[in-house]
């Protein structure tokens, strides 16, 4: 059923709109699950026709759930290239799961919070995404789902090795809990490799804005636990929310220090990108993700006073390749993205002013400042 | 909805399998569900209980392993076959390659021990009898430090667990 999708998703602006606590860094808090059944042979292993039975099986169980009451439910064999695409775009699948066909589906809820896949590397992959700062939100969202989901499929469960998963690294809670988070204060001020390292010390991992092995494009990162066995669920968020308080502390620290120190390097980045994105013919999905960081970034040190962030944030995505296409009803080649990319951009930043300098004083309704002090 | 089997209790565990294009359902209560082995992940095969022992070994025929090498029983996934992927190939792999498990698992993971959320079907009964003496223990431990708030709060989820058990049965 073709355009199906198309008139079920949210337009970009809409999604673009969503707010959340702290999300002037965290973009986005997420909680995934792993789980399988009972009596079939993981998806990965098993031939075609064992993961149709399974499909069906699992899809009709989820469909039953009141959460997922009149939501997006589809086979990945249904669904064109140019969707997957728009759905990776959203956050709400997996790179992994886009390339499935038959023998896959995915359910999709009403408010685009919960999305879950069926037979990715496991038979269910489960997983609560909200805007901004709310891990144990999201949590408690998808640990009501699958408390739900327990009582209607069987679950694969060990005593003592927990829920178990296609692969042993997702063993015993098969939980993923990860937040999206813009950093560009610690990559300008070339902090981000070292805290990406005490990260990686700390067990946890940082990776780029699709997830695993992807670049961290427009100054995006992902922080996600690594570890699934051995801690509780609760425990998981919490030291994943810590560091993330942490993160989200050394970055507004990177802000202050570059505005206070080196206010002219920052202001140079900042109008190079507002003017390349305002004014070029022709520009990369990858140029204009880091160049829109830097405007986001510009936005949020009031640098585009009576501008509201959500234009930024619709631009991520739709200068996205697939929600670019989409959006010409049609294929086109790299090149010509480009072109319409950069005739996106000029067009939306037509009546967006140039940047103003930063004030380096606060003003005197700042009283968040002398709070975040001992 | 009553428990097919007993046709006495409510049914609690629903299950749904498709066998040969067709589709079995079955909706069962806690006890006839534990009988019938269908919280234990090794030994659940729906056909079996459905259509009498041995159906279910018709469902997907196994790729037969090479003679001499350590297979899965479940699905026939080797251990080659595993070294190769870094995935296993079914629920029962976990039994089958347990050698060597705790050492993989130590490499990977905080522990080698679930301490997460458990499903409530795979919850022993005992378990609330186990928390009560630890609630109790607690409480008295509250006491002891002069720690009242702590004691009232440990007092009233004693209370509350005591509770739901006389309405329940």
């Amino acid at each position: 059923m073709p355009g199906e999708l198309q008139s079920f998703l949210s337009l970009p602006a809409e999604a673009a709109r969503r707010t959340g606590p702290l999300d002037q860094i965290v973009f986005s808090s997420r909680v995934r699950l792993a789980r399988n059944i009972q009596g079939f042979s993981f998806p990965g292993w098993a031939k075609k026709p064992e993961r149709v039975r399974s499909l069906e099986v699992i899809r009709a169980a989820v469909e039953q759930l009141p959460a997922l009451a009149g939501g997006f439910s589809e086979t990945m064999d249904s669904l064109s290239a140019l969707e997957k695409q728009i759905l990776v775009e959203r956050h709400l699948i997996s790179r992994e799961h886009a390339a499935k066909s038959g023998g896959s589906g995915l359910v999709i809820d009403r408010s685009e919070g919960v999305c879950v896949m069926i037979n990715e590397e496991d038979h269910l992959r489960m997983q609560a995404l909200r805007p901004g700062f709310q891990l144990a939100e999201v949590w408690q969202l998808i640990d009501e789902i699958d408390t739900a989901l327990e009582t209607r499929l069987p679950y694969a469960f060990s005593p003592d090795l927990g829920y178990l998963t296609a692969c042993p690294t997702n063993v015993g809670t098969g939980i993923r809990v990860s937040a999206m988070l813009h950093l560009p204060g610690m990559v300008l001020a070339e902090l981000i490799n070292p805290t990406i390292q005490s990260v990686n010390k700390l067990g946890l991992a940082v990776r780029g804005l699709y997830g695993e092995g992807t670049e961290a494009l427009g100054n995006i990162f992902q922080v996600s636990n690594q570890m699934t066995l051995g801690e509780s669920e609760p425990e998981i968020v919490e030291r994943l929310s810590k560091v993330v308080h942490q993160m989200i502390e050394h970055e507004t620290n990177a802000r202050q220090k570059l505005l206070e120190e080196k206010p002219k390097v920052l202001c140079n980045h900042i109008g190079r990108a507002y003017g390349v994105l305002a004014n070029a013919y022709s520009i990369s999905s990858k140029e204009a993700m880091n160049l829109l960081s830097l405007v986001r970034l510009a936005h949020d040190l009031k640098m585009f006073p009576g501008v509201p962030r959500a234009l930024f944030d619709e631009l991520f995505l739709v200068t996205q390749p697939a929600h670019l296409q989409r959006a010409h009803a049609g294929k086109l080649g790299a090149e010509e993205r480009d072109v319409r990319r950069a005739d996106l951009l000029r067009d939306r930043l037509r009546d967006v002013p140039r940047p103003v300098p930063p004030q380096l004083t606060p003003p005197p309704t700042d009283a968040t400042k002398g709070a975040s002090e001992e | 909805m009553l428990c097919s089997i007993c046709q006495k209790n409510e049914a609690k565990v629903h299950l749904t399998q498709i066998v040969d294009d067709k589709m079995q359902k079955i909706d069962l209560c806690e006890e006839c569900s534990k009988a019938k082995g269908v919280t234990d992940p090794a030994g659940f095969e729906l056909a079996d209980l459905l259509l009498g022992l041995g159906a279910a070994a018709e469902v997907e025929p196994r790729p037969t392993p090479k003679p001499g090498e350590l297979a899965c029983p479940g699905c026939g996934l080797s251990q080659a076959d595993f070294k190769k992927s870094g995935r296993f190939g079914c629920p029962r792999c976990y039994t089958a390659f347990s050698d060597g498990m705790p050492a993989m698992l130590k490499t990977m993971h905080r522990g080698i021990r679930h301490t997460g959320k458990v499903p409530r079907a795979a919850r022993p009964r005992r378990e609330p009898a186990d928390l009560l003496k630890q609630l109790n223990r607690r409480l008295e431990k509250a006491i002891q430090t002069e720690d009242f708030e702590q004691a009232a709060q440990l007092r009233d989820q004693i209370r509350a667990l005591r509770q739901p058990a006389a309405g329940a049965s």
